[in-house]
């Protein structure tokens, strides 16, 4: 059995590709056979985010438009060989992606035995974005405790409501989940943030996970390594948390609470 | 909270303004979420209309479309001030 995941969000800068990268590597990790997929025409970003930017040679232009074939374009990534990345094209304009030929792609990639299809979808409601979620089973919407993140979030899951190829076809939204990123809790302890309870009420829908804000997401983009391999970041251990949700594990939610300070920062601040 | 802390002003709950904030214009895109693309235009003009006589805030008039087996209904609710006296006739 195969699912299709959207990674969406609307509003750019969230955190979409960073979440792409981790949450498939995730579920490789497990031993999943899983595919990624820059849907990000023009603006390619996943390849860089997988540190796998050298190797593209085909992308997924090439296969829909009958350029190469799906096998030629997988790009097999170098830590898990049950992880496959298909890179945006680079050159083209946005309407080399058709309906058709996503649906072709994501049909052969079932064929093929993957059992995890992760759609990065780029920002915005656009084609691509659109193309993004119109085939998924499932979709995370990725979000920060900001104003404009969260309204933009809320229009699209109205569209994953109303504009998939699940609610065409009368069968309703599939499942849908909040992932919080960029969280800080000393700010939302301060009242200066949201919390993942404010952002939860407001959206209606559950939370597969919170990333804390972390130095490491930086480090692992800069070094092309996706930040779940972190092991000793609370980013990654999140991210893995969430990994674990998604494939139906019960895992209680970490990093909520900011650090204690010890006697010296409370009484002098940091 | 260190003891330098105290000594500046208190910044406000910013988290829950947003909240409010989200909460109203939230619901409001969703009641018209779907519907016809008029009904933004509608509301506008019904605002308009009701501020001739009445003075209500701009999120006074909320509109939703109910949809069910016999058809869509539109629901149309106007909140007036609180205080009768504040009310002025245009």
């Amino acid at each position: 059995m195969s699912e299709t995941l959207v990674i969406t969000s609307g509003k750019g800068g969230v955190g979409k590709t960073t979440t792409s990268a981790s949450l498939a590597s995730g579920l490789a990790q497990r031993g999943h056979k899983t595919a990624v997929i820059d849907f990000d025409v023009g603006l390619r970003n996943l390849d860089l985010i997988m540190g796998c930017e050298r190797r593209v040679v085909y992308d997924f232009v090439n296969v829909i438009q009958n350029e190469a074939t799906l096998k030629q374009a997988l790009i097999r990534d170098k830590r898990h060989d049950n992880l496959s990345v298909l890179a945006a094209s680079q050159t083209r304009d946005k309407d080399a992606l058709t309906q058709e030929g996503v649906g072709r792609v994501l049909d052969e990639l079932k064929q093929d035995g993957f059992d995890y299809i992760v759609c990065d979808s780029p920002a915005g409601i656009e084609k691509g974005a659109h193309l993004a979620m119109y085939f998924s089973d499932r979709a995370v919407v990725v979000v920060n405790p900001e104003v404009s993140s969260v309204r933009d979030s809320d229009r699209i899951l109205g569209l994953l409501s109303s504009k998939t190829r699940r609610a065409e076809q009368g069968e309703g939204p599939g499942p849908q989940h909040l992932l919080l990123t960029r969280y800080n809790p000393a700010r939302v302890e301060a009242g200066e943030m949201m919390s993942v309870g404010d952002v939860e009420e407001i959206l209606g829908i559950p939370v597969l996970g919170v990333i804390p804000e972390s130095e490491q997401v930086l480090a692992a983009s800069n070094s092309g390594v996706p930040v779940i391999h972190d092991a000793g970041s609370i980013a990654g251990q999140a991210y893995g948390d969430a990994v674990a949700r998604l494939v139906g594990e019960d895992v209680p939610m970490r990093f909520l609470e900011a650090p204690k300070k010890g006697f010296f920062k409370r009484m002098f601040g940091t | 909270m260190s003891l330098l802390d105290f000594l500046r002003p208190r910044p406000k709950n910013t988290a829950n303004i947003a909240r409010e904030r989200l909460r109203i214009i939230v619901a409001q895109e969703r009641a018209t979420r779907g519907g016809p693309d008029y009904l933004p235009l509608l509301r506008n003009e019904l605002l308009e209309v009701i501020r001739k006589y009445v003075h209500v805030g701009a999120d006074a008039v909320q509109i939703n479309v109910e949809r069910s087996n016999e058809g869509e209904v539109l629901e149309l609710s106007v909140a007036l001030p609180e205080v009768p006296g504040a009310s002025g006739t245009g």
